[in-house]
């Protein structure tokens, strides 16, 4: 295995304010070839820690490492949260696709050969037939599909998907994790998702986060691992009771 | 027809025309941005609040567009601001601006010795005023404003589609934002001489809503306002001229009446 180190992260502290701590001393860090499932309760802060590793949200406490010595030269492939994006928009198929290919030039003119590719994806995704089409005319899974071309296209070194199997049915789940499983031959994979079932026979390993992130190095989830997963819940009906933390193995 | 081609002989009636033409690419293209973003509460916040500008600069002797230049980028940069802070639409301080703009304005009116005889105009427009100075400062901004959405259009409909995404292909998203609303807020400006406050937005949102009736594409919603814009400003022009009508209303009116009539057309072939 590739031990060559794309983000480090040291001691990191995160919140939308100082007065409240979403995550409390992370420290991580994801590998080249890496295929990491994180999981953890609503509210939990994982989408704030795939903020944090992508500049959206600058950390209050301690510092991220990237391979290169700027964010803008690692490449990153981000699938958000659906809850956030605006259906309406009037914006075809294929341009949000295109999107992924921006490279930071604000004069980006799309090449034939670019469009191709798109399309291509988009074919992948069993979604050719809508590549003109207004985003409001698919559903919320086509939705996802295309959002994960998006994510893909530009062939990133990391790939951060927010629960990309929301909206999608059963069939293309399975396809989903079988893209993912190739996609992971060329790049480190961060996959955020509650299907704790299913992941273990995708991802490589886990990790856990509810304000202190809990790294698993291996992908199988053990009622240990369930303990840590659940242990929030625990929380709430039996107050500030001590739990069990995973240590590394 | 004769009749027509004869009044564009007048300077006055050509630089209507001229200023119609360049009106409606502004509000096309701004009007286009401002619908798809949602944000067209916003925009009415900053035209209602530019009236302020426009009392204050009438009070102070000065040219009361420059006055609502200010107080319309002003506003427009304050509430960018809050909504980057916030993440979130702040909509009770946007109508405290936007009512707060309309009383600025209103009391520097009063304190203004002697009336007032534009503030007609400029609260319901008057295309046939226009003078060739303005011309020259709307096809400033015209230039400025096609030259920004050919340059950057990727950039542009990014930001406004999916700005956190935007940001982390490494983008300054917040910059541009704050530049397009600047821009957004000059365009507003721009626009009351021949729409006036009070009916503005409407010529900012109507050719829109017209163009997504035949599209969901960003770029063709651009050109497809820009062509009912000019349609409908022809029309509120030769309204004025013979009827003697406000222009703004005019062409509000009609456009109106082209969105209706599309819109039951469109109903009537989809059922059968
Ligand atoms: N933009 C924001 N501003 C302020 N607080 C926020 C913001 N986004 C999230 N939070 C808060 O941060 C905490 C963690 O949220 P986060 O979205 O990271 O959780 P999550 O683990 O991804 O949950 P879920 O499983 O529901 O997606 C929550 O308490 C949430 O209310
Ligand atoms: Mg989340």
């Amino acid at each position: 295995m590739d031990r060559t180190p794309i983000i480090n992260i040291k001691n990191v502290s995160a919140g939308y304010s100082p007065d409240k701590i979403i995550l409390k001393n992370i420290n991580f860090t994801v590998y080249k070839n890496d295929f990491i499932g994180i999981i953890g309760p609503n509210g939990g802060g994982k989408s704030t820690l795939l903020k944090v590793i992508l500049g959206l949200l600058k950390p209050l406490n301690g510092e991220i490492s990237y391979k290169e010595k700027s964010y803008n030269k690692v490449n990153i492939g981000y699938l958000p949260q659906i809850n956030t994006i605006d259906k309406d928009f009037p914006i075809k198929v294929i341009d949000v696709v295109l999107s992924g290919l921006m490279n930071g030039n604000p004069f980006k003119r799309f090449s034939r050969p670019e469009k191709q590719k798109a399309i291509d994806l988009l074919s992948k995704m069993g979604l050719e037939k809508y590549q003109n089409n207004p985003i409001s005319k698919l559903s919320g899974g086509q939705m996802q599909r295309v959002y994960l071309c998006r994510a893909i296209i530009n062939n990133p070194e990391l790939l951060i998907l927010d629960e990309p199997n929301t909206y999608v049915d059963k069939n293309f789940e399975k396809e989903l994790y079988q893209h993912l499983i190739e996609l992971n031959q060329k790049m480190a994979i961060l996959l955020v998702t509650h299907d704790i079932g299913t992941i273990s026979s995708v991802v490589k390993t886990i990790a856990c986060v509810n304000e202190k992130l809990h790294y698993h190095n291996s992908n199988i989830i053990s009622e240990e691992v369930l303990k840590t997963y659940n242990c929030p819940f625990e929380l709430i009906t039996h107050g500030h009771i001590p739990h069990r933390v995973l240590d590394n193995h | 027809m004769q009749e027509i081609i004869s009044l564009l002989g007048f300077s006055f009636f050509s630089n209507a025309v001229i200023a119609g033409l360049l009106t409606s690419i502004i509000a096309g293209i701004a009007g286009t941005y401002i619908v798809s973003r949602k944000i067209v509460f916003i925009s009415g916040g900053i035209t209602h609040a530019s009236f302020g500008g426009i009392g204050l600069a009438y009070f102070l002797g000065l040219n009361p567009f420059f006055g609502a230049a200010v107080f319309a980028v002003l506003s427009a940069l304050g509430i960018e601001w809050s909504t980057q802070k916030a993440q979130v639409r702040e909509d009770s301080a946007i109508a405290i601006l936007w009512s707060l703009g309309m009383a600025i304005g209103i009391i520097f009116v009063f304190l203004t010795p002697g009336y007032a005889p534009n503030l007609m105009s400029f609260l319901f427009g008057n295309i046939l005023t226009v003078t060739t100075t303005d011309i020259i400062t709307m096809l400033a901004l015209t230039v400025l404003l096609i030259a920004g959405i050919t340059l950057f259009y990727r950039l542009i409909l990014y930001i406004a589609f999916d700005q956190e995404y935007t940001k982390t292909l490494g983008f300054n998203t917040t910059i541009v934002r704050y530049i397009i609303s600047i821009i957004i807020a000059l365009s507003i400006v721009m626009s009351i001489r021949v729409a006036g406050i009070i009916l503005l937005l409407s010529l900012f949102t109507i050719p829109q809503a017209i163009a997504n009736i035949f599209t969901h594409d960003f770029k063709k919603m651009i050109f497809i306002s820009i062509a009912f814009s000019f349609l409908g400003v022809l029309t509120g022009l030769i309204g004025s001229y013979y009827f003697n009508l406000p222009s703004g209303a005019i062409i509000i009116f009609t456009l109106i009446i082209f969105w209706s009539i599309l819109k039951v057309t469109i109903k009537l072939f989809r059922t059968h």
